[in-house]
């Protein structure tokens, strides 16, 4: 214990006990276990990358959310919750659960027939190999990057929250990713992620139990809210008439067309991150099964994430401020609520659980990060364009290696932003300019069988130049804003969503206009890449509970109501 | 592959047992040692019963999906 303790510094948010530091060190322990005792598991490439496509429907499902479930996520929405209140749930309801659905119900048959390895691994097979090396290159380079920003951030929290040195947190969580993905491949990846997805859940449920009791329950605590801030903290829809009548300054346009019909969109349905969990589903309808039981859990986050904010607003006897004050000023920021919530309830043992939900959600986005990676790496990158012959055990060996060389580029980027802490924003929005366009160009060669390979390349491409270059003219001139997310009210948010839904229609206008100029690809070719062309295999003789059309229209129940009750 | 592999359900009854116990036994201690500056609320001995919901969960879990077993 002695060197731990003597790298750590003396200004800390919270305290471990003796039994708290056996908790998080018995995680630590058992994700290792995982790794070793399924090293013997990962011998083929199937097994390695796509984790022998054999994951029940629960398997993929909880894997799937667990990916997303990461640390800063959670730390980030509650903050953003305290901040705008309860309309930060919009991006857990109706910015997750249409695109979760959508992608079980209309584009998981197509990935899953086509069983291609990859998101860019389809693109070839739709469009051609120009597509999937924009698509290919542009997703391993910004997944390693926000890896380790993403690695940067969390050590951060840990050095504010625990008092750990940054360099511990950095090396110690990101090698044992290295280790248990670079041993076990997805496999590994994905039982250790349904291991966090329960610890995230056991360490951070009593927050909102013991919080919603303090409060005097769900409507003592909106009263509380709308004298410590304003009524439209307590509402998701009412206030979003106008860009100045609710704290985030959007308009319902923004939270519709660009969060719900475009980013979300894209996101769940394009990035491999989220994607190749399901891809390692048993069969097709478990792969269609897994995103909805996903959507389930999706829609209960809130209740850990977004409660503890507003119960922030209500229980907290500080006012918590931006990151930007709190730097100058010392007093806690946004971003602190949850990490506070956890010592204002949590006694030696349960801190412990809550802590080690926290890096149990750090390692899970960073594993999700890494073995994406590898995967492309090997099947989109190095194989077409490097060294297509070789043996089966070589791609394995080489997906092995780049987990280790993939971690340690994120370690590098972390040390990076380390010293030039700009570069976290320029990261995160490059990682954006890519969501939008991919999803108009899967989208369409899913669904319209005329798009040609140069109509998607010329798409994807010109869609992510136009997403840069709306991101470049407002970092130059600001007053542009107003353009661009359509008022001189919006703010930074408005941005996001509005250049998402701009460069997804340039996307979709661009594939439209060269494919109707260029030679589409034969229908033969395109059986089993396409609607319609594509003959989809019907769910078979199951009892209804059993189908995932029945449990898509319960989350979609579920989902009505909870926005109509919240409204 | 050989062999059949152990249920991931196995791993998270065990994590949760564990970690139940700790939890339980951190919390029966304060009942009985109260520390100087308590949690908020800490009259509702929340790592008791939180510590024994896990554990019994875990030990299902653990049971359900022995080695073996499963």
């Amino acid at each position: 214990m002695m060197p731990v303790l003597a790298m750590v510094i003396p200004t800390r948010l919270v305290h471990l006990s003796g039994v708290d530091v056996v908790i998080i060190a018995f995680y630590f322990a058992l994700v290792l276990a995982i790794g070793f005792y399924l090293r013997g598991r990962a011998n083929t490439g199937e097994d390695f990358f796509m984790a022998g496509r054999e994951m029940t429907a629960w398997v993929a499902g909880l894997s799937f959310l667990s990916a997303n479930l990461g640390a800063l996520e959670l730390m980030g929405w509650a903050g953003s919750a305290y901040q705008y209140g309860i309309m930060a749930a919009h991006w857990y309801w109706v910015g997750a659960i249409p695109a979760m659905l959508f992608l079980a119900l209309v584009m998981m048959p197509f990935y899953y027939i086509s069983k291609t390895h990859s998101v860019p691994g389809y693109l070839k097979l739709r469009f051609g190999e120009p597509a999937r090396a924009v698509s290919a290159v542009s997703f391993a380079f910004m997944t390693v990057l926000m890896s380790g920003v993403n690695m940067f951030a969390m050590a951060k929290v840990m050095q504010i929250v625990l008092g750990w040195d940054i360099n511990f947190s950095i090396w110690v969580s990101s090698l044992t990713v290295a280790i248990y993905v670079g041993l076990g491949g997805l496999r590994s990846a994905i039982f250790n992620e349904v291991l966090q997805f329960f610890l995230i859940w056991a360490g951070a449920l009593l927050i909102p139990i013991l919080g919603l009791y303090e409060a005097g329950g769900w409507n003592n605590l909106k009263v509380q809210i709308t004298q410590r801030a304003s009524e439209q903290y307590v509402h998701m829809w009412s206030g979003l008439g106008h860009f100045n009548t609710n704290p985030m300054g959007i308009h319902w346009t923004g939270i519709v067309f660009g969060l719900a019909a475009v980013i979300s969109m894209g996101y769940w349905t394009t990035d491999f991150l989220v994607v190749q969990r399901v891809l390692a589903a048993k069969d097709l309808r478990s792969a269609e099964l897994a995103p909805i039981i996903g959507a389930g859990f999706k829609m209960m986050v809130p209740f850990i994430v977004i409660l503890p904010g507003l119960l922030g607003l209500a229980v907290l006897p500080m006012k918590l401020v931006p990151e930007s004050v709190a730097a100058v000023t010392g007093a806690h920021s946004y971003n602190d609520v949850l990490p506070l919530m956890l010592a204002r309830y949590c006694g030696p043992g349960l801190l412990g659980l809550g802590i080690t939900a926290l890096i149990a959600g750090f390692m899970s986005g960073m594993a999700g990060n890494v073995s994406a990676f590898t995967t492309v790496w090997t099947y989109d990158i190095y194989r077409p364009l490097i060294n297509p012959k070789a043996t089966d055990h070589h791609y394995v060996n080489m997906g092995r290696w780049t987990t280790i060389v993939g971690v340690l580029i994120s370690i590098g980027t972390a040390y990076l932003v380390m010293q030039f802490a700009s570069i976290m924003d320029y990261v995160q929005a490059l990682f954006s300019f890519f969501i939008a366009p991919l999803f108009g160009t899967v989208l369409l060669g899913m669904l319209w069988k005329r798009a040609s390979g140069a109509g998607g390349f010329w798409g994807l491409l010109s869609g992510t130049l136009s997403s840069i270059g709306m991101w470049t003219w407002v970092k130059v001139d600001p007053s542009a804003l107003r353009y661009v997310a359509l008022s001189p009210y919006a703010k930074g948010l408005a941005q996001d969503m509005y250049q998402a839904l701009w460069s997804f229609i340039v996307c979709v206008i661009v594939t439209f206009v060269v494919s109707m100029m260029t030679q589409p690809k034969t229908e033969a070719e395109l059986t089993g890449l396409v609607y319609g062309l594509t003959p989809i295999p019907e769910v078979g003789n199951v009892p209804l509970y059993e189908k995932p059309l029945f449990w898509a229209a319960i989350v979609v129940t579920v989902f009505f109501i909870l926005n109509i009750i919240f409204w | 592959m050989s062999g059949r592999v152990i249920s991931i359900w196995f791993f998270i009854g065990l994590s949760l047992l564990v970690n139940g116990i700790l939890i339980l036994g951190a919390g029966i201690w304060e009942v009985f040692n109260p520390p100087e500056n308590p949690v908020v609320l800490f009259q509702l001995h929340a790592s008791v019963w939180w510590g024994a919901i896990l554990s019994i969960f875990g030990l299902l879990y653990c049971l359900r999906f022995a080695p073996g077993r499963a």
